[in-house]
């Protein structure tokens, strides 16, 4: 009788995933944070963030990192973006397919894609280190530039290309003064699927680069892995999400003034 | 009929007698038209035809607009007027034909360097701009300075009643002000030629008729052309200075919008354009008609003796009283509805018919009335048809295929298997069967007109012909039938 009610009650239905929200996001960062604030014999302290802000290899590997999420972010907007137009764009292209091949990698595991970059260096000789880094994390992360612009493209009413061509723009100014501001919102969805995981990638980098360039979440991984410094590597995981927080919040605010959404 | 169709876009503009006149002189007199009036008509459309794939949307579409005329495009849905005006507008090309504007060939140029601008459906205002840029947009690719551009946002602004706006987001304005904006954005640019597609359909009824005059207005204050088209006849009626009505890709009559209420040239008009009484009639002789087995003195002249007609009578011009013996029409109110300012009965004459009338004054349902219909208030139309004539070829003596599929026939002499032929079916001697399969043919009703005491069909068969077929039974637009014709009504003759 009871629990027939728990099941029939279509409100008591939401209980599973609140449980799983609890035990898997909430908990976890709430870990994150304790440990972020606790010294090795357990009392309250700041060391963890003085140590950040002082010991010079984590805020360089930090500022490094975004140097390499920058560039790679630009690079995938420079070549995503044109191929996103061009994917959309009927009359260049009538083929779904093609689509699907460039949205494609987005399935294969990260880590196999990683070692088919470096089995394709090896074959062409070239040496593995920042460029292959680069290269990889472009190629990685291209289709999550590709897909949302793609999408707000594609969802780009016909009629204002006709409004704009009726008030006598032509080919060039349609882009520039309608399709491209229109397709900002998928700009900013693609920036954040690639800036911010690529800040905090750590296996790719030490593949691409035989562990010699390490990127911010090499340095998280290699300090929560050792039991004396697991509080200073929570420390760094908790000011990372906090930029992805930060980040987050801006590029919504954007998103609201432009009001077409994208991936996100 | 076809040749009335062509004919009268062009003979209209100048004569508006074209209804009567044309089926007379096909040709002769819209070729005179042309050469003579050439210079006044800022755009003419000459014989142009629209195909998308294999599908035709535009058959031959003749239309010629003069400077600073308000002409309306009506239709039902789907029936290419919104394709018509998007090829004067240039986003689409046409398949055959020549549009020009001012005498110069247009149909090539692309549609950013016409000098016409467009009010779109759904308005289509930039989201990523404001008011202020949206109306701006025009004028500024036209590198027109800034100051000059600030002058006239803001008088464009203030025609539109949306000043103070400039600022505001287009997705914060209602409907109506987002109407205004997308009008401000259009005329800003002072085009010779303003197209408007359905400004109005989003609109509700109130907030319409109010634009509906500011619109008309407008196109006083402005002197421009405008090209406006509508599904909404009493939009068109209102607003228009000549209305052009199209069916089915086809134009079916361009003329002043009295013109076109008071004299439809086919049953098609007469129905769309108002409410009607549309009856079968035979034309005696001039300024005789006989119908509802009633000879009425009529105003038409020039039909064959003895020509079968259709009858337009306009619902308020029967008059109806009191049970009066001398009266030539005799009926009882079926039902009585009040409209608002008259009340709308159904009479059912004694003879079978049914009519609608409107008239100031209730008569209840059940009253024995009396009903007069003045002379100059009867309509004759020519018929279109008079018989479906379809084109077959023979499979053997008993068989015969018309619309794609084979129906039985009686044993035919004299024509042998694969002869073409052409076969006659009469209206009434058509069957439609509710259920698909029973039928020799399968086709979707595409037309009702009410015949006072049948129906008569259109129906659009699967082969892509029309048949028409006279029922008391009541069919639906769009439903799908069954269509049967018993061997005996097939009238064979070998094609020559």
């Amino acid at each position: 009788m009871k629990l027939s009610n728990l099941i029939t009650k279509r409100s008591n239905w939401v209980i599973p995933y609140v449980l799983f929200l609890i035990l898997f996001t909430v908990l976890p960062l709430l870990l994150i944070g304790v440990y972020a604030f606790k010294s090795n014999d357990g009392g309250f302290t700041l060391q963890n963030f003085v140590k950040f802000a002082t010991q010079s290899e984590a805020l360089n590997t930090f500022i490094y990192s975004i140097g390499i999420a920058l560039i790679t972010t630009v690079l995938c907007i420079l070549i995503g973006y044109p191929a996103a137009y061009i994917l959309s764009n009927a009359e260049l292209n009538r083929n779904k397919t093609l689509v699907m091949l460039f949205i494609l990698p987005m399935w294969i595991n990260v880590l196999m894609r990683s070692l088919a970059t470096v089995a394709l260096f090896d074959f062409m000789h070239l040496e593995l280190g920042e460029g292959a880094l680069i290269f990889g994390l472009v190629y990685d992360f291209l289709p999550f530039m590709i897909y949302p612009i793609y999408n707000t493209i594609q969802k780009i009413d016909k009629s204002y290309i006709e409004a704009a061509q009726d008030l006598g723009a032509n080919k060039l100014q349609i882009f520039t003064k309608v399709i491209w501001p229109l397709s900002i919102p998928g700009i900013v969805s693609g920036i954040l699927m690639v800036f911010l995981p690529t800040i905090s990638t750590f296996a790719i980098s030490e593949i691409l680069t035989l562990n010699n360039k390490r990127l911010f979440g090499s340095i998280i991984q290699d300090n929560i892995m050792m039991s004396d410094t697991m509080n200073y590597g929570a420390a760094l995981s908790l000011i990372m999400l906090i930029i992805i927080a930060l980040t987050s919040v801006i590029s919504n605010k954007e998103d609201d003034n432009i009001n077409e959404g994208g991936l996100i | 009929m076809t040749n009335i169709q062509k004919n009268c876009p062009i003979v209209q503009l100048t004569d508006k007698d074209c209804t009567q006149r044309a089926p007379d002189i096909p040709g002769a007199v819209s070729a005179n038209n042309i050469s003579n009036d050439k210079k006044t008509y800022i755009i003419e459309i000459d014989h142009v035809s629209k195909w998308f794939g294999d599908k035709q949307v535009l058959d031959d579409v003749s239309l010629f607009v003069k400077k600073g005329e308000f002409v309306t495009i009506l239709g039902p849905s789907g029936c290419g007027k919104t394709t018509l005006l998007r090829l004067i507008a240039g986003f689409n090309q046409v398949s055959e034909g020549i549009i020009r504007m001012d005498g110069q060939d247009i149909t090539q140029i692309p549609p950013h360097k016409r000098p016409m601008n467009t009010v779109f459906q759904r308005y289509a205002l930039f989201p990523h701009l404001n008011v202020y840029e949206n109306i701006a947009f025009g004028l500024k690719l036209k590198k027109v300075d800034e100051e000059e551009i600030d002058k006239q946002v803001r008088s464009v602004l203030k025609l539109v009643g949306l000043t103070d706006y400039e600022e505001r987001n287009v997705d914060s304005l209602s409907g109506g002000q987002q109407q205004r904006v997308a009008i401000a954005r259009a005329i800003v640019n002072k085009p010779q030629v303003l197209l408007l597609d359905e400004p109005l359909a989003a609109l509700d009824l109130k907030m319409r008729k109010d634009m509906q005059l500011e619109l008309k207005q407008m196109h006083k204050d402005l002197g421009i052309t405008f090209i406006y088209v509508t599904h909404d006849q009493e939009e068109a009626l209102t607003l228009s200075d000549t209305i052009v009505v199209m069916n089915k890709g086809k134009v079916q009559q361009i003329g002043k919008p009295t013109d076109i209420y008071n004299e439809p040239i086919n049953p098609f008009v007469a129905d769309f354009i108002g409410d009607s009484n549309i009856l079968n009639g035979i034309m005696k002789e001039d300024r005789k008609v006989q119908f509802m087995y009633h000879e009425f003195d009529c105003v038409d002249e020039g039909f064959k003796k003895d020509e079968h007609v259709d009858v337009v009578i306009r619902p308020e011009d029967i008059y109806i009283m009191q049970r009066n013996q001398s009266a030539m029409l005799n009926g009882v109110v079926s039902t009585c509805i009040f409209k608002g300012v008259h009340y709308e009965m159904v009479v059912i004459t004694d003879n079978g018919y049914e009519l609608i009338i409107q008239d100031y004054n209730a008569f209840e349902a059940g009253e024995e009335v009396s009903l007069i219909i003045k002379p100059s208030d009867i309509h004759v139309m020519h018929k279109e048809r008079y018989t479906n004539t379809l084109v077959g070829t023979m499979e053997d003596e008993n068989h015969v295929t018309i619309l794609d599929e084979t129906f039985e026939c009686l044993p035919q002499e004299g024509l042998e298997s694969g002869d073409e032929v052409n076969v006659e079916i009469k209206f009434d001697n058509i069957e439609l069967m509710d259920d698909i399969e029973d039928g020799y043919a399968a086709g979707i009703v595409s037309f009702i007109l009410y015949k006072g005491n049948h129906y008569h069909l259109t129906v659009t068969t699967d082969s892509g012909e029309d048949i028409y077929v006279n029922t008391n039974d009541v069919w639906d637009d769009g439903d799908m039938v069954g269509i049967k014709i018993n061997p005996e009504h097939l009238k064979i003759s070998k094609r020559v």
